[in-house]
């Protein structure tokens, strides 16, 4: 059965009705956490570091944390918040009672967890503009990826929690996945300067690898092909990790 | 027909959870699905409304095929689950609405709606606290309240009262008993066998996945049990001495040293039981036949302990 956008609607509204309770709670860690990130390292590492890539340290570290906060903003969405509905509150039966198929989860979920990353990415690029890190209006070109980091990290995790009997399974998911990617893809070093050629292939695996650079290309002003290559892959491999999370979730809500 | 099932299974591995079920529901009746847990009675219904599909068999709900047609049919079903699903941190009204949404209602429809329903189950003076303040039984209404958000044609309810106390059981029966005489048909499950007594028009008792009986309760009863029931202690090595000089009763089940004898009238037993034990060791009950004791009588156990 195909999917219904204002089913899937009706799912984001779910989550944004529960949300708007209790919005200023959760809205200001989103600006907190960049401000940590960036008083810490950016001015405390930083200050031992005369620049990088070219520029200070806070303006090198500002466009990757960006994709960071978009990253967790989908990424908190979609593990633990989606186990507990699927689980234990048994939200999605409850859903699958009215004229919503499980098809339409998946797309009001996924579309919510987009939202999230919005909120945090937004939050975020508001601080770094407030700070003067915001260098050039070609950079504003870095808000419409905001959602497209939030959609490949929503596809990420909900592929995951949609197969894993536990709960406390994420941990793995959340040390061994998520800070590997943050620490490796190019948000607190440039990969090239420390890689050698063959390796530096295999990094463009890593997935926030991908959004950083063309954050970054937008706050640099400047265009080139590889941004082309960075977009395909977001969206192919996201694609495919929903093609799958679908599989899964027909499976787990129908049987 | 408002649901029909004909000669429906489903597996799951070796295990027939539901096997080769036919079953009809009319319009304007309450129908229960009696049986302990374990029955079949919620797979039958998560196929009726199409959540699970049957390995084998075919399902019409208002005379459509469920397997292709399940978002029409689940617009005019209404379904209370066995677990209460509510948002714990909204009120009941913004539960209502979140769900109303789900049937793709709109305001100023979705909160008329809402208020019916709020007044309908008197829950008037709760409706704009959080639920997680709520009791068990507002909780189980709001739940109710929740399925009958699109105004359903048919109201499915599985296991509507377990857990709840008697008086909130009784205040929802009633409302069970008010909404079908407003015409909407109702299909519940329930292993309480005074329940289905009290709301149900027909009943259908299911055993390991299998319809072994079906009527009214009434019919069920009379036709395989006398109206009365006399039921007291008494091992079995016993029986025959302690019922020596009066007739042999047609009927009699026991369970464990629970002895029950069914006949017409039941007073010369009930007598002779008192004149034998006037210390009443043995807990002597004089009672109407119900659908418990037809159940025991279909499947010579009782229901908790097939549980």
């Amino acid at each position: 059965m195909s999917i219904s956008l204002p089913h899937a609607l009706a799912v984001w509204r779910r989550n944004a009705a529960m949300y708007r309770r209790t919005w200023w709670l959760n809205i200001l860690p989103n600006f907190f956490e960049p401000v940590l990130y960036l008083a810490a390292i950016g001015i405390g590492v930083g200050g031992y570091i005369s620049q990088m890539g070219g520029m200070s340290y806070l303006q090198f570290l500002a466009p990757g944390l960006l994709c960071v906060a978009a990253m967790n903003g989908a990424s908190f969405e979609v593990t633990y918040n989606i186990f507990v509905r699927l689980t234990f509150e048994k939200s999605y039966d409850a859903m699958l009672t009215t004229p919503i198929e499980p098809d339409d989860v998946l797309v009001g979920e996924v579309l919510w967890a987009i939202t999230r990353s919005c909120i945090y990415g937004g939050c975020f690029f508001v601080v770094i503009g407030l700070w003067g890190l915001v260098p050039r209006p070609a950079a504003l070109l870095a808000l419409p990826l905001i959602p497209l980091t939030g959609l490949l990290f929503a596809a990420f995790g909900v592929a995951f929690t949609l197969r894993i009997p536990n709960i406390d399974l994420f941990s793995f998911y959340f040390t061994l996945f998520l800070t590997p990617l943050f620490l490796f893809s190019d948000i607190f070093f440039p990969l090239k300067d420390r890689l050698s050629g063959a390796w530096l292939w295999v990094a463009e695996v890593l997935p926030l690898l991908h959004p950083v650079r063309m954050v970054r290309a937008a706050f640099a002003g400047d265009a080139s092909l590889v941004l082309l290559w960075d977009l395909v892959y977001i969206l192919a491999l996201s694609i495919l990790l929903l093609a799958w999370a679908r599989r899964s979730i027909r499976r787990r809500l129908t049987s | 027909m408002i649901v029909e099932l004909l000669s429906v299974s489903k597996r799951f591995g070796d295990r027939a959870a539901v096997d080769e079920v036919t079953l009809e529901v009319s319009p304007g009746l309450c129908f229960g699905l009696l049986g302990p847990n374990g029955a079949g009675k919620t797979t039958t219904l998560r196929m009726i409304y199409g959540v699970t599909r049957p390995t084998s068999g075919s399902i019409r709900v208002f005379g459509r095929d469920i397997a292709t047609e399940r978002r029409r049919v689940r617009a005019r079903v209404g379904v209370t689950l066995q677990q209460t699903v509510l948002i714990e941190a909204l009120s009941p009204l913004e539960n209502l609405r979140v769900f109303g949404r789900y049937h793709l209602l709109r305001e100023p429809e979705l909160s008329r709606r809402a208020r019916e329903l709020i007044n309908f189950f008197e829950l008037g003076s709760h409706a704009t606290m959080p639920v997680r303040q709520l009791s068990g039984g507002f909780q189980r209404r709001l739940a109710i309240a929740q399925s009958l958000i699109n105004a359903p044609d048919l109201l499915i309810l599985d296991e509507p009262t377990t857990g709840l106390d008697p008086a909130v059981r009784l205040a929802l029966w009633s409302r069970i008993r008010e909404l079908r005489a407003t015409g909407t048909s109702i299909l519940l499950t329930t292993h309480y066998m005074d329940e289905a007594q009290r709301l149900c028009d027909r009943v259908a008792i299911m055993s390991l996945g299998k319809i072994i009986s079906e009527g009214a309760p009434a019919e069920l009863i009379e036709s395989r049990l006398a109206p009365e029931a006399v039921e007291f202690d008494c091992a079995p090595q016993d029986e025959a001495a302690f019922l020596d000089d009066i007739p042999l009763p047609a009927h009699r089940l026991r369970v464990g040293r629970r002895l029950m004898i069914y006949l017409d009238d039941a007073t010369a037993l009930a007598a002779h039981v008192r004149q034998r034990d006037p210390r009443d060791r043995r807990s002597l009950v004089v009672r109407p036949t119900n659908l418990e004791d037809v159940f025991l009588s279909l499947t010579g156990t009782n229901l908790e302990w097939q549980q």
